[in-house]
């Protein structure tokens, strides 16, 4: 099962595991993005997440597809949030459950750093002094 | 032809807008569509990357764009 959303609205991490809880799967892994407090020694206020919504979803459903392609994991639910965000707040969350839990590890692992690659959304960091938005430039 | 521009993240902010309308000759690939966004927005060279997306797939340079289809600029993302 894919479960895959893109809100405005807060994630819920227990909702987030009760999808993925599945009889067949000894192993839930869980990743949690959250918002910190700081970057490059400049003190973070808040971050705005901006998505090109209707490919972001065929980009995360892709990444999806692979991981049950390459680890045969059973469940895999990847929520991620847009707007504005503060400190300590969840931006993305991805579970994954298999079977076992090498598989459940290695999918959520490849799941977050892929999404980070390929999947069009984008944060302006905005800090005390200043604002910039991520990796845009060298 | 007339092509619709979707533009995100700091790609909006450099050409002032999140839409943008391009009169484009038949046949315009995506690599000569860099080239005019490059020449009307010469901050576009300053990003470390760019994509450009056709119908919400990355498109390679020599994909031709059609008067239909739903393009965007992609900047370097950065989600997660």
């Amino acid at each position: 099962m894919i479960d895959i959303k893109i809100t405005n609205e807060i994630l819920d991490a227990a909702a987030c595991i009760a999808k993925a809880t599945d009889a067949a799967c000894g192993g839930i892994a869980v990743f949690i993005g959250a918002v910190r407090n700081q970057t490059k020694e400049k003190k973070v206020t808040r971050l705005e997440y901006e998505c090109y919504e209707s490919m972001a979803l065929k980009e995360m459903k892709k990444i999806a597809e692979e991981a049950i392609r390459l680890w045969s994991v059973n469940n895999i639910i990847i929520h991620h949030r847009t707007g504005i965000l503060h400190i300590g707040d969840t931006a993305v969350i991805i579970a994954v459950s298999s079977a076992h839990r090498d598989a459940a590890f290695d999918a959520c692992r490849y799941i977050i750093d892929t999404l980070k690659k390929t999947v069009p959304i984008w944060k302006k960091e905005i800090f005390e002094g200043g604002e910039e938005w991520i990796s845009a430039h060298a | 032809m007339t092509i619709n521009i979707l533009a995100f993240g700091i790609v909006k902010e450099i050409a002032g807008s999140s839409r943008k309308v391009l009169e484009l000759e038949n046949g315009t690939t995506v690599a000569r569509l860099k080239n005019i966004l490059e020449t009307a927005y010469p901050k576009m060279k300053q990003l470390k990357s760019y994509m450009v997306a056709v119908n919400d797939e990355y498109a390679e340079d020599d994909l031709i764009v059609s008067p239909n289809d739903e393009v965007a600029i992609i900047p370097p993302v950065s989600g997660g």
